[in-house]
């Protein structure tokens, strides 16, 4: 896999509340890889997804994204328009499925009817498509999340614990409609997980977030049998009490 | 009956077209700064809040009688000449109205929760754009705004009977009637455009729900 980095963050600082700031001193990620930021509640991930969005005001630092520097860690409507976001807790407009999953092209002036169907029957969606979005159960709404953001070929998807409210089938279903996605757009995941088996099937790098800051970011396999932290070590063995 | 008929019917025409065309005017100025309220985070904000939900409070009264001193002859916008006009009726209503169409609005677009812009943003909207999708989501509040400003404006009668005049053909409505008829002892009338007045109002109240049952869905 080629690699260019596709974000740098340096001595980024951004302070959520008097008692937790994500400070990030020297970051890089290249473009196609698939980073799981994982840690403790609270550590810092969802914070570390927001920034990365472009749309979050840091109080020091800088980001380049791809070349472009980001004016106090704002993005460029071109820049942001590149990147998706699946929340934790997403929240869906008072519109139907279909409405909800095709948001973001509409909001770029196009229609991609085809693409928002293979979607829709991908994630099993296809029968909900006409359905208002409100009467869905919290499983359904985590899939139009994740359709809503992928209907968007991001060049970077950012995923905060996507697969949080689903059933195992449908998490085996995300994982791989996420990975044809990666194979064929491409696509840089940064994906928060709770998981550790989820982090072991899917990254390719993977990083511990303690008190928002990066505690160690390494390849996957030297993440979980090599790690060089003792409190990678810890977390990694179940032995880290938080 | 025929007379009474061909006496009744323009003043209701004239009625809804005063209190409709005032509410339009309303939505139009008062539902963007509404909006614009509800997600600014500029200073003196919270005056401009407190300026629009003290204003549904505004006697009519007193409106009418302060645009009665502008409108007059003698008054700052004396020229415009609209004294006495369904121009001026139009001018009061629009300013009774304002309050509750900008206090509702802001209302429902600040009960949206903030998150759901965040996300909406992540998904590549402009301002403009997130302006535009919160105001259809708070549209069940926008359209309560619309009709508490039209029941507002339709049973309003002292504002519009001090700069309109209760002049017959010209600006007498369903509630100015109501008063002159009932000042003449003519009971049965008043009663009757009474009746026409809350026929009116169910009616479009009616309307309201079929319209906000249908966008719910």
């Amino acid at each position: 896999m080629t690699s260019r980095p596709l974000y740098h963050l340096l001595d980024v600082c951004f302070e959520l509340s008097p008692d937790f700031a994500l400070t990030i001193d020297d970051w890089q990620h290249s473009a196609g890889q698939t980073l799981c930021l994982v840690g403790p509640a609270g550590a810092g991930k969802t914070t570390f997804l927001k920034v990365l969005t472009g749309l979050i005001s840091l109080q020091t630092g800088s980001i380049e994204f791809d070349g472009h520097g980001w004016s106090q860690g704002v993005a460029s409507i071109d820049d942001s328009r590149r990147i998706a976001l699946v929340p934790q807790r997403p929240l869906l407009l008072s519109r139907s499925v279909r409405a909800n999953v095709e948001y973001g092209l509409q909001l770029r002036g196009f229609r991609a009817d085809d693409w928002i169907k293979e979607l829709l029957h991908r994630l099993g969606l296809e029968k909900l498509a006409a359905k208002s979005a409100q009467t869905l159960s919290g499983g359904q709404t985590q899939l139009v999340a994740i359709a809503r953001a992928l209907a968007l070929r991001p060049t970077v998807l950012l995923l905060d614990e996507p697969t949080a409210n689903l059933d195992p089938a449908s998490v085996g279903l995300v994982e791989q409609v996420l990975e044809e996605m990666r194979q064929r757009h491409r696509t840089t995941l940064i994906w928060a997980t709770h998981n550790m088996f989820q982090a072991r099937r899917v990254a390719d790098r993977v990083a511990l977030l303690l008190a928002g800051r990066i505690v160690e970011i390494s390849a996957r396999d030297d993440f979980f049998h090599r790690p060089v932290d003792p409190r990678t070590q810890d977390f990694v063995n179940g032995r880290m009490v938080y | 009956m025929e007379s009474v008929l061909h006496e009744i019917l323009p003043i209701v025409i004239l009625s809804l077209a005063v209190s409709l065309t005032a509410v339009l005017i309303s939505c139009v100025l008062g539902m963007p700064l509404g909006v614009c309220l509800a997600l600014s985070r500029m200073r003196g904000r919270s005056i401009i809040k407190a300026l629009a939900f003290s204003g549904m409070a505004m006697p009519p009264v007193v409106v009418g009688l302060l645009l009665y001193l502008l409108l007059s002859r003698s008054g700052w916008l004396g020229e415009w000449q609209w004294l006495f006009t369904t121009r001026a009726m139009i001018l009061a209503q629009v300013i009774l109205d304002l309050p509750f169409v900008i206090g509702i609005t802001l209302t429902a677009v600040e009960a949206v929760p903030e998150e759901l812009q965040f996300q909406l943003q992540s998904l590549g909207a402009t301002p403009w754009q997130l302006r535009w999708t919160l105001l259809g989501e708070s549209r069940n509040g926008l359209m309560l705004a619309a009709m508490t400003a039209l029941g507002r404006g339709l049973s309003e009668v002292g504002a519009v009977l001090m700069v309109g005049g209760n002049i017959e053909g010209h600006t007498r409505v369903l509630t100015t009637a109501i008063l002159l008829e009932t000042g003449r002892g003519r009971f049965a009338i008043a009663v009757s455009l009474g009746a026409i007045l809350l026929t009116l109002a169910l009616a479009i109240n009616l309307a309201f729900i079929k319209l906000r049952r249908q966008t719910s869905r």
